[in-house]
């Protein structure tokens, strides 16, 4: 009866053990911030793409519309996957595209930009990609949705697809 | 002669100083770093990544010992960019009090059974 009793309790034993690893196994490992509460975006100070010349957070988000910041790189081939969707964005008249260009250099974004086209209102540089922090990206591409009371409501990480914009496209309607 | 020999001391214990100010800058910088967990690597500390969402991690918190901000205050800053997770060592809340109190409660238990075990045989 005690012999059966143990028996019983290492199965249990191992059939837990056995779900928590194939659990373990099947749950991606990469961690994503998940934005629970919405943020209010970051006070800053970026240089523009063209000008060269630096701009303050306020004076790029200073109008009464939807909002997206889209951070890219020449170097980053899933921004190229990314890029026809939004210049079909740049194309709807309730929302502002900002692109972040993180740590690229000048003229191979230039060179992007010319190819590809620009869906952005404005570009950033972000040479260093502390930019990138202040909004809690870690890395491209990554895209955030600002509401007009210039709070980040959505963030998307890795390249959008068809569905997200969608999704976008019904938030700002 | 003798002014120039108080100069000389004086140039001698402020450089001194200062290089003292730095390295205790840098040992506080490696302290937050290694306590801060890399991202997008498996298993690393920003101190051990070279990625670029550690060396953008490092130049940040460089900047923010800089400004003055205390080892707690830029947890904080990290915590409300990237949530408690980009922090090794987890705060107290409603997610981690289990972590924080079950081998308390265990510790409690085991204690529990031991002395009443010991009362039995005695």
């Amino acid at each position: 009866m005690k012999n059966k009793f143990s028996l019983f309790v290492v199965i249990i034993f191992l059939s837990f053990c056995f779900v928590i690893f194939y659990k373990g196994l099947n749950t991606p490992n990469n961690y994503t911030p998940k934005v629970n509460k919405k943020k209010n975006i970051p006070t800053f100070k970026a240089k523009d793409f063209y000008s060269n010349n630096y701009v303050n957070s306020d004076k790029i988000f200073e109008e009464n519309t939807f909002y997206i910041i889209n951070i890219w790189a020449s170097w980053c081939v899933p921004c190229r996957i990314e890029h026809p969707l939004l210049m079909q964005l740049s194309k709807n008249q309730s929302i502002k595209l900002i692109g972040l260009n993180y740590r690229d250099n000048f003229n191979n974004a230039k060179k992007f930009i010319d190819d590809f086209g620009n869906p952005y209102s404005r570009i950033l540089i972000d040479k260093d990609g502390t930019l990138g922090v202040e909004f809690g990206a870690y890395g491209v591409p990554e895209t955030f949705l600002i509401d007009k009371n210039k709070d980040i409501i959505k963030k998307f990480v890795g390249p959008i697809n068809q569905e997200i914009v969608n999704e976008i496209k019904l938030i700002i309607k | 002669m003798k002014v120039l020999k108080i100069f000389i001391i004086l140039f001698l214990v402020t450089s001194f100083s200062e290089l003292k100010s730095d390295e205790t800058k840098d040992i506080l910088k490696n302290k937050i770093l290694k306590n801060i967990r890399c991202l997008i690597c498996q298993g690393q500390s920003v101190y051990d990544s070279e990625s670029e969402f550690a060396s953008s991690i490092k130049l940040i918190v460089d900047r923010k010992i800089n400004d003055g901000l205390k080892e707690k205050q830029i947890y904080q800053f990290l915590r409300e960019k990237y949530g408690d997770w980009i922090v090794y060592d987890p705060q107290l809340n409603k997610n981690t009090y289990i972590l924080w109190l079950l081998p308390l409660l265990l510790f409690l238990l085991g204690g529990a059974i031991m002395s009443k075990k010991l009362k039995f045989k005695n």
